[in-house]
């Protein structure tokens, strides 16, 4: 019996440690904000950059506790799953249409982030949050193709590039089965913003044909392939793709005709929040001008925000049709929002399976 | 009931991250989406049985590998003067220091195309790709697993009587008959518990395969991966049924030890 109990003490007591750690439960006294972002999402004060968090308490005095996750996944099972509680954060749209659909997310009080107004129209109501209630949007993006120059003659204007026979073995795929699936959907006619899994299986055949003519699927080790010249050709998120050519002076970027996929992150307030009026402060922070444009200068990724791109950013980056694809691109682009759990899981499946034959 | 009160800790630990974890995976591996009964996820696992011969049949060639080199090396090292022993396998653990996927990072660039293997290869008019195969991938699970074949062995021989080798010279042995009646059979046990901790983690692990293999060395730890982003319940089936074969094959390890150890 006394063994019994002990054990379940511990039990008890190792949880509540693993609470403390993971997400700082008990510490929100007034003064203070939690923020939960991606891992290098913030400009951090290299390269001559703002260090914004620090910024942001000297103006204010609010202390930031900053905490960061790697995927979208990560996050929400720390909402959901554990006694957190968390201020500010800032998933992608895709997680976004889940957190509302869950209630998971607070309204926002726009009176308190009067720097709403600098952002682009085009950001405002997001197709995850059509009536723009929850969110304030960081910083977008499209995916493209990257390219060596040295291996592939002619600028590549559609998907249909990576499945070309003749650079066999030279070939690069998403390991990620929402970004593969929806560059193969595209390529099959089928609009991925609202695929079936009739489309999963269309795309899932279009895949399956592909990956003999593949070197690898990659996600992060998409750097060291193209800059180390070790791949011909890759898809992967513009921000990214910039940052390889400067690596590289053999690679060059191309964006397919029909479009590819927009994406965004946005700054939201869950319901586990305690401190709802700073993260307000916050959000507002990180949308006045200078400060989005110090954000997207580290980046990368372009801004929503009208008065960092008039005023703060170079010529050389506003001109950059692969960080700020024109209006008439952005139109042909598609939205990867509400697909339903299921067809998540099914789409999941299939990617498995295609790698696993 | 006293003298077992040091062990409590240890007890709590092994319940809280051993035995609860399995009862988990096993309560789910046996469950389907909501909750019930079923057994859809091990349906849907034997897709994988291809991945999963590949995973072991990886595994086992490494760990075969590595007992090739690592025998005679330890042998080698236990024959050495005291201080030049503790410096060689000093020199053995040093790259152990280094993290793991960082030691992997090295391998990929000195295989990759135009790499300095291709280069001085390519001066010697040989051409190939060395990197994307599963030829990568087994070269680096024995040089990741190497020090943990070695060790174990080496500790076992270097802890062999004097008196037993002398006493079978004495008796008329040469040196290859004291060698297979006196030093192998003692060192069957440090043989046995490197293949376990070469064998279970190799068979586990996806991250050389994902850096230095190609599109067909997936391995089962990364459809494992994979599959739980959305499917728990086969996940946990795939993991059981690699934990049983892993288990089974440590059953049959002791046994040919033991039996070995006595004869």
């Amino acid at each position: 019996m006394k063994r019994t109990i002990s054990i379940i003490l511990a039990v008890l007591m190792t949880a509540s440690f693993a609470a403390c750690f993971s997400g700082c439960g008990n510490s929100s006294s007034a003064g203070e904000v939690n923020v939960y972002n991606w891992g290098e999402y913030i400009s951090n004060g290299e390269d001559d950059l703002m260090d914004v968090i620090d910024e942001f308490e000297s103006e204010t005095g609010i202390k930031v506790n900053y905490t960061t996750y790697e995927t979208n996944e990560e996050l929400y099972n720390m909402l959901k799953n554990s006694n957190v509680s968390y201020d500010v954060i800032i998933p992608s749209d895709y997680m976004i249409s889940k957190l509302i659909e869950e209630d998971m997310l607070l309204e926002l009080d726009f009176d308190n982030i009067p720097n709403y107004d600098n952002i682009m129209d085009r950001f405002k109501k997001l197709d995850c949050d059509p009536e723009g209630k929850y969110t304030v949007c960081y910083s977008w993006g499209v995916t493209a193709i990257i390219y060596d120059k040295t291996k592939v003659s002619k600028k590549p204007t559609s998907w249909d590039a990576l499945w070309d026979e003749s650079l066999k073995g030279q070939i690069l795929q998403f390991n990620n089965s929402r970004d593969a699936m929806a560059i193969a959907m595209q390529l099959c006619g089928i609009n991925p913003a609202n695929c079936t899994k009739e489309d999963v299986d269309k795309a899932a055949e279009k895949l399956a044909q592909q990956k003999p003519l593949l070197k690898k699927y990659v996600m992060d080790q998409v750097f060291t392939e193209m800059e180390k010249s070790q791949a011909a050709i890759a898809p992967y998120y513009a921000g990214d793709v910039v940052t390889m050519m400067d690596a590289n002076e053999n690679l060059d970027y191309a964006m397919p005709e029909d479009g590819a996929n927009l994406f965004y992150d946005a700054m939201c307030i869950p319901k586990c929040s305690k401190n709802k009026e700073n993260a307000e402060k916050f959000i507002n922070f990180m949308q006045k001008p200078e400060v989005a444009a110090e954000n997207c200068k580290y980046l990368n990724y372009a801004t929503p925000n009208q008065g960092a791109y008039d005023e703060y950013l170079d010529e050389d980056m506003k001109q950059s049709e692969l960080i700020f694809p024109s209006d008439e691109y952005l139109d042909k682009c598609y939205v990867f929002t509400n697909v339903p759990d299921d067809v998540y899981a099914y789409m999941q499946e299939q990617f498995v399976k295609i790698q696993a034959e | 009931m006293k003298s077992r009160k040091p062990s409590i800790p240890y007890i709590i630990w092994m319940v809280i991250f051993t035995m609860i974890p399995i009862i988990m995976i096993g309560y789910t591996a046996f469950t389907d989406k909501n909750g019930n009964f079923s057994l859809e996820p091990f349906a849907n696992a034997f897709f994988y049985t291809g991945v999963f011969m590949k995973s072991l049949w990886i595994a086992l060639i490494s760990t075969a590998i590595c007992l090739l080199l690592a025998y005679p090396l330890a042998y080698i090292i236990t024959k050495m003067r005291h201080s030049t022993q503790n410096t060689v396998i000093m020199l053995m653990m040093i790259p152990m220091w280094m993290n793991f996927l960082l030691r992997i990072y090295a391998w990929v660039t000195l295989l990759q195309d135009n790499g300095p293997i291709d280069m001085l290869l390519s001066m010697l008019g040989i051409h190939a790709t060395y990197i994307g195969n599963t030829g990568a991938v087994v070269l680096g699970m024995v040089y990741e697993y190497l020090p943990f074949m070695v060790l174990p062995i080496y500790t076992v021989m270097s802890k062999i009587d004097g008196g037993l080798i002398e006493a079978a010279q004495d008796l008329g042995s040469n040196s290859l008959a004291v060698f297979r009646k006196v030093i192998f059979p003692l060192s069957i046990p440090g043989v046995i518990s490197g293949i376990t901790m070469v064998f279970v983690p190799s068979a586990s692990t996806f991250l050389v395969s994902q850096y230095l293999g190609g599109t067909d060395d997936i391995m089962i730890g990364d459809i494992i991966d994979k599959i739980f982003w959305t499917d728990q319940n086969t996940g946990s089936a795939i993991s059981l049924i690699l934990m049983v074969f892993i288990f089974v094959f440590l059953i049959l390890m002791n046994f040919f030890g033991d039996e070995e150890a006595i004869a």
